[in-house]
């Protein structure tokens, strides 16, 4: 039959186009399946949130049966099934039964991540949960075995059509339509005319049951067909035509060797009255269900990220003017200083208004952490409530990306290490369910996220006894609590075997923290023993504008970040020690710290005397808290500046970790203090060899 | 297909089968309208017109089967064929959906070419 039809095929553009909508899709579904199911383990029992959390699973398997995604199609299956059973009353959605869900959410989102990046997935992976959803499907099976009259009708699925008959046959086809047909919407002629698609076709009307005009009812069904079809196609290709009016109409299909029996007398149509639909209830509308994409519209990523970039050079260039304008006109009239103004205030309001579009809540990545939650609760067997708080808290995209590596290790280490077991828990006299809140708000310019446990808390006189061990303070310093809950994120504290009896804290903490403070970020602990943990992490909202100091060497600019910057200082002479050839120390209130002549570092110029500099010292701070000095010609001031990414555009450079656009037009290369000092310290220690 | 181009009122939540239809429907000449939900669905209705309608079941605000209720309760559109759309895992909706007022039903998923036979068959 296929030949008759037209075969319509997307085009790979068009269906490439509806895959991307499709994973993005999913990544909303499953977002909103996590919140619904969270509500619900909460106590919430607005029956909204089970079928809103069934829709978006059916949503999900919908579109994976466009792209064939039979791994996922089956697994949301499952899942949907578990949930009509809740959604129907017949399981109760207990603690227990949403833990089944969220833990299916989970795999869901696995599957869908797998089917977006093209991996196959293992039935292991999903066998086990797969097994405990259809347990609770099963509840549905078994009420069904005790209806021994539920009617099924059965479908015929996909089979592979026979070959048609050789030559085309002649069948007859007797049509009567009941009023239910046209009640439903049907056409008796549309039906005619696809049947006579399939072949050749003569249409006999039968009119003579339509009564006298006093006894007509426009509604009723008075006429009958009889088509006469020359065709190649099969008897089920005809029986499609009609799939649709089936129980709706008297059909008799007959091939026309055999003579078609009579159809039987037509039985008394149902009245129009009976077949029009019932007066409907119209159902409650509230205000809260009007459609939510009124407010939103949706933008493709790259043209926001267009925008950030154009407004970026906005800022420059405005910058630029007013520089120019200044140098330039040698009395500034009011007017034009007026209006110089009113254009940078213009200019930063549009940036915070481009940025906040690019803002995102941090809830998606919260989610995540509820997630690593229930599986690290799974591993440690520990009971754990998770609060979150702040989830609405928005910052900007690049700093949402970056956020989820601290997360994890802070969550993870506060379930893993900072809980106590459930029996221990029970004997101190605490609620056996570990409380882990994990909670986000903005202060000041910075996004502030807070994991606290209330579980065992760090035990100082250890930590202490490492960090002396491990030779990072000394026997006899003088440490406040703070100094030494914070010896944890020190480098070389931790070493895979030592900490997990204490409370695991240290577990690459020194690589948290260094990956925070590359984004200008702080972390920092806080501790009760016996009452638990608290970590804060605090990053500045957006990675697309960096507060710095501009400096200049060697008639270069260049940017110090101001989180790394101490103080700058006027260097004596007297205040400067050589050490070996190419090593110098700076006095700085009666501690040494190395001197960096920043010109040579960065091979802008030979070497400086360094014995008697013109210039000005930065001191500044590298990641692990090293202090060095930076040599520097002249501080030019305090500038906020939009990064450009040197990997992006050039190529990665040492020292360098960005650039940016001047006022005056000029490149200013971004330090990397870091690197920096590091790259100095190597370069010491190759002299000191040599020497 | 006559000359002008058959409207086509599209009613689901998903983007996805939204995105699939429209592109769908169009390739085959159709002028589609969307409709995310059967609360839009009903107002895109009564905007645009349709000569048929393809309706999801599972939708939030107004589902399928409230909204076929509500277009075959007025007057001006109760002959408008309307297609639901629904899975081979569930007959039941199926029936449903007719008791409600159905014209016909396209399972998921479907290929562009089973879309528009469904089509024909109403209209």
């Amino acid at each position: 039959m296929a030949e008759h039809r037209p075969v319509g095929v997307l085009s790979p553009e068009s269906l490439a186009a509806i895959r991307v909508v499709f994973f993005q899709e999913c990544e909303e579904h499953i977002a909103d399946i996590e919140s619904g199911l969270t509500a619900l383990e909460c106590g919430d029992c607005d029956p909204e949130l089970v079928n809103a959390v069934f829709r978006a699973v059916h949503s999900i398997k919908g579109g994976a049966g466009i792209f064939e995604l039979e791994a996922l199609v089956q697994f949301a299956h499952r899942f949907e099934s578990a949930l009509a059973e809740v959604r129907a009353d017949r399981v109760e959605a207990t603690p227990d039964v949403v833990r089944v869900f969220l833990r299916a959410a989970d795999t869901l989102a696995d599957l869908v991540q797998a089917a977006r990046d093209g991996q196959a997935v293992s039935l292991d992976r999903t066998g086990a949960i797969s097994e405990e959803l259809e347990r609770l499907a099963a509840s549905q099976a078994a009420a069904f075995e005790t209806f021994d009259d539920l009617d099924f009708e059965p479908r015929p699925i996909a089979f592979t059509p026979l070959p048609p008959a050789a030559g085309p046959q002649t069948w007859r086809v007797r049509f009567r339509p009941h009023a239910s047909l046209y009640a439903k919407g049907n056409e008796p002629l549309v039906l005619i005319r696809e049947l006579g698609r399939l072949g050749e076709a003569v249409v006999e009307l039968d009119a003579e049951q339509v009564p006298m005009l006093d006894a007509f009812d426009a509604e009723d069904s008075y006429l009958s067909w009889t088509i006469t079809l020359t065709t190649t196609a099969d008897e089920a290709a005809i029986l499609e035509v009609f799939e649709f009016v089936e129980g709706d109409c008297e059909l008799v299909v007959s091939r026309e060797a055999a003579a078609a029996p009579p159809l039987p007398a037509p039985a008394p149509a149902p009245s129009a009255r009976d077949a029009a639909p019932e007066p409907v209830e119209p159902r409650s509308v509230g205000p809260a269900a009007a459609p939510k994409d009124l407010t939103a519209i949706r933008v493709d990523l790259p043209r926001v990220e267009r925008l950030v970039d154009l407004v970026g050079e906005l800022v420059v260039h405005q910058a630029i003017l007013a520089e120019r304008i200044s140098a330039e006109t040698s009395r500034r009239s009011d007017t034009v200083a007026q209006a110089l103004d009113d254009l940078s205030q213009l200019t930063r309001d549009i940036q915070e208004g481009v940025m906040a579009i690019r803002a995102q809540p941090v809830k998606a990545v919260f989610q995540r952490m509820a997630r690593l939650v229930r599986e690290a609760e799974a591993a440690s067997g520990k009971r754990v409530r998770l609060v979150v708080e702040g989830e609405a808290t928005e910052v900007d995209r690049t700093v949402i990306e970056r956020l989820t590596e601290p997360l994890t290790h802070m969550v993870r280490n506060a379930v893993a290490h900072g809980l106590e077991s459930p029996e221990r828990r029970s004997a101190l006299g605490k609620p056996v369910e570990g409380l882990v809140r994990i909670s986000a708000a903005q202060r000041g310019g910075r996004i502030v996220i807070e994991v606290a446990d209330d579980g065992q808390g760090l035990d100082r006189e250890r930590v202490r006894a490492l960090a002396v061990a491990r030779g990072l303070v000394a026997e006899d310093a003088t440490l406040v609590d703070e100094d030494i809950d914070n010896l944890i994120f020190a480098p070389g504290f931790s070493t895979a075997d030592s900490i997990s009896d204490l409370s695991g804290r240290g577990v690459g903490l020194d690589v948290v923290r260094r990956g925070v403070q590359a984004l200008g970020g702080r972390i920092s602990v806080s501790s009760l023993r016996g009452a638990g943990s608290t970590f804060t992490l605090s990053l500045p909202l957006t990675l697309a504008v960096l507060d710095g100091m501009l400096v200049s060497v060697g008639g270069h600019g260049l940017i110090a970040p101001l989180a790394s910057l101490i103080e700058t200082v006027q260097p004596r002479p007297a205040d400067i020690r050589r050490l070996g050839a190419s090593t110098s120390l700076l006095s700085i209130r009666g501690s040494h710290v190395p001197l960096i002549d920043l010109g040579r570092a960065l091979g802008y110029a030979g070497a400086r005397e360094t014995a008697a500099p013109h210039g000005v010292a930065l001191l500044v701070e590298d990641d692990a808290g090293e202090q060095a000095a930076l040599l520097v010609d002249e501080v030019l001031g305090q500038r906020q500046v939009v990064i450009k990414s040197l990997e992006a555009n050039y190529r990665p450079v040492e020292g360098v970790a960005a650039a940016t656009i001047l006022g005056d037009g000029r490149v200013a290369l971004i330090l990397d203090i870091t690197a920096v000092i590091a790259a100095e310290r190597r370069r010491a220690d190759h002299a000191n060899v040599a020497a | 297909m006559s000359a002008a181009p058959k409207t086509i009122l599209t009613v689901d939540d998903s983007r996805t089968m939204r995105d699939m239809l429209r592109l769908a429907l169009a390739e085959a000449g159709y002028r589609v309208v969307q409709a995310i939900d059967g609360i839009d669905g009903l107002e895109r209705l009564d905007a645009e017109g349709a000569d048929v309608i393809i309706t999801d079941i599972n939708m939030p605000n107004l589902d399928g089967l409230g909204f076929i209720e509500r277009v075959r309760g007025d007057l001006r559109h109760r002959a408008t064929p309307i297609l639901v759309l629904t899975t081979e895992s569930e007959p039941e909706v199926k029936d449903r959906a007719r008791k409600a007022g159905a014209t016909g039903w396209i399972v998921k998923p479907f290929n562009p070419g089973k879309l528009v036979d469904a089509i024909r068959r109403v209209a």
